[in-house]
């Protein structure tokens, strides 16, 4: 498995092949607060990058996640119909959120490694 | 308004150490939630004892040998039959019928209330009552006073080993007395659906008295978030959503807190703002109604919501929506064309281009459990 990178809208994603899991990350979840709904896309849904494909609803507010890149949705996190608050619990592990496989080789060189991502949250 | 312009109450610096989440609220920096979250926080209060900092509201001290006769003119209340030490729950009426503001009245002499008014709207509350009372009349925003609220069926416990009086008071009434060396003035209410208390006290006491209470192992601190969804449960109006200007009492279903008195034929019938129009949907009727609403599903349907009947037409609008951990869905309250304000009702609320069925039910959600 690859690294893991982030981008600025506080998704993380990890390549295996052309594979891409996406989740949100532990910054991300923090301030969201208790997460207690989320719509995911449908399995075989064609993405295209920046596109709002998921909503992820707190107690205080919804959060949509943009898709970041461009590909077909191979699964989707189904336990978190159920249990949400996985996300809160373990944003990086059981927390995911959708696979994707990408319509070529990926790329993810532009997206932040995880000191940059610890430097981006920290301007805050 | 920046963070630089917000205002603090005196338990800022505990709410930083505390791990609080800090947002803008009426023009004050509240914590609106501390490191274990609002879920766990609304469950601790349930449970057991849960402290709240409410001192952004508005303590206003109206007194004078006139103080009754001049509340009775601008609230549907019966001062006559409230005694000493009692409280409740009224409103400031405008005059096409509306609530300028929700509060809480408490007789502490026979010309000496205590009025505890919403943050967003104590500065005109202020202005107001100033305006409206004779000029024997003095009308004070307690700014020196905090307010803390410790809610939760074990809140007897931790303030009745501190001050065994309190132990005797009923609900909506009020003492003063020393907690913990500390002097206080108490009421059994708050905004939670639970038995508990709301405390006045010195700001410079404030601190210390708060440490005291969190040192009782049922006690945990907690924010406005869980506030919110703890009032939601108990089917509570939030001034600026269930109330405002333009919602009149009867919508809002608080036609008991017209005094009977203050009712057609009464002894002092009317003489409130909006008396024609309030007295008049008494005796009638109204288009619309303030509801609950039940989603089978988690997924909240939040306030400015459209509401939909099964026809397609627009019959209402979700004034407060929100997940609630009692019933693992989503909940809310709304207002909804009358002929659709009955418990089984359902209607369709359109969430992000979805449509989701909503059941209207009876309010509160999560039964009272008041003393």
């Amino acid at each position: 498995m690859s690294e893991r990178k982030y981008t600025d809208q506080h998704e993380w994603l990890q390549a295996e092949g052309d594979l891409i899991t996406v989740g949100i990350t532990d910054f991300a979840q923090s301030e969201l607060g208790d997460i207690v709904f989320v719509e995911l896309p449908e399995v075989g849904a064609q993405l295209s990058a920046g596109e709002e494909v998921i909503v992820i609803e707190s107690v205080k507010a919804a959060g949509e996640v943009g898709s970041p890149l461009n590909g077909v949705v191979e699964a989707v996190n189904e336990a978190l119909a159920d249990a949400p608050e996985t996300i809160n619990e373990d944003p990086l592990g059981a927390g995911w959120l959708i696979k994707v496989r990408t319509d070529e080789a990926p790329d993810l060189s532009g997206f932040m490694d995880e000191a940059a991502y610890h430097a981006f949250t920290e301007e805050g | 308004m920046t963070a630089d312009e917000l205002l603090t109450t005196p338990l800022h610096d505990l709410h930083l150490e505390l791990g609080a989440k800090m947002v803008a609220f009426a023009g004050y920096e509240m914590p609106v939630q501390y490191a274990e979250g609002i879920i766990q926080e609304h469950q601790h209060t349930r449970q057991h004892s849960g402290l709240f900092d409410v001192s952004h509201m508005g303590q206003v001290e109206v007194k004078g040998a006139s103080a009754a006769s001049d509340l009775e003119r601008l609230l549907p209340i019966d001062l006559a039959m409230l005694p000493i030490n009692q409280q409740r729950y009224s409103l400031l009426t405008n005059d096409a019928g509306g609530v300028r503001d929700d509060l809480m009245v408490c007789r502490r002499s026979e010309t000496d209330f205590l009025l505890v008014v919403n943050a967003a709207c104590k500065e005109a509350d202020l202005h107001y009552l100033q305006q409206q009372v004779g000029r024997e009349t003095c009308v004070k925003l307690l700014a020196d006073r905090a307010l803390l609220a410790l809610q939760g069926p074990e809140s007897i416990d931790v303030l009745g080993s501190l001050a065994p009086e309190l132990k005797a008071l009923n609900f909506m009434q009020a003492a003063a007395c020393d907690i913990a060396g500390i002097h206080c003035f108490v009421t059994r209410s708050g905004y939670t659906g639970e038995d508990g208390f709301e405390i006045s006290l010195a700001a410079t006491d404030s601190l210390a008295f708060a440490r005291r209470l969190l040192g009782f192992e049922q006690v945990q601190m907690i924010g406005l978030g869980a506030r919110d969804s703890l009032r939601l449960e108990a089917g509570l109006c939030l001034y600026g959503h269930e109330l405002s200007e333009q919602i009149s009492p009867i919508e809002a279903g608080l036609d008991w807190v017209i005094a009977a008195s203050r009712r057609e034929g009464g002894a002092k019938a009317g003489s409130f703002p909006g008396d024609r129009q309030i007295l008049q949907q008494i005796a009638g009727t109204v288009s619309r109604k303030r509801v609950g609403l039940r989603s089978q599903e988690r997924a909240p349907i939040r306030a400015g919501t459209a509401l939909t009947a099964p026809t397609g037409e627009c019959v209402g609008t979700v004034t407060s929506g929100g997940y609630s951990p009692a019933a693992g869905a989503a909940i809310a309250m709304a207002y909804v064309a009358n002929e659709f304000a009955k418990p089984g009702a359902e209607l369709i609320a359109e969430v992000r281009g979805k449509q989701r069925s909503v059941q209207v039910v009876e309010l509160p959600f999560v039964a009272h459990r008041y003393i």
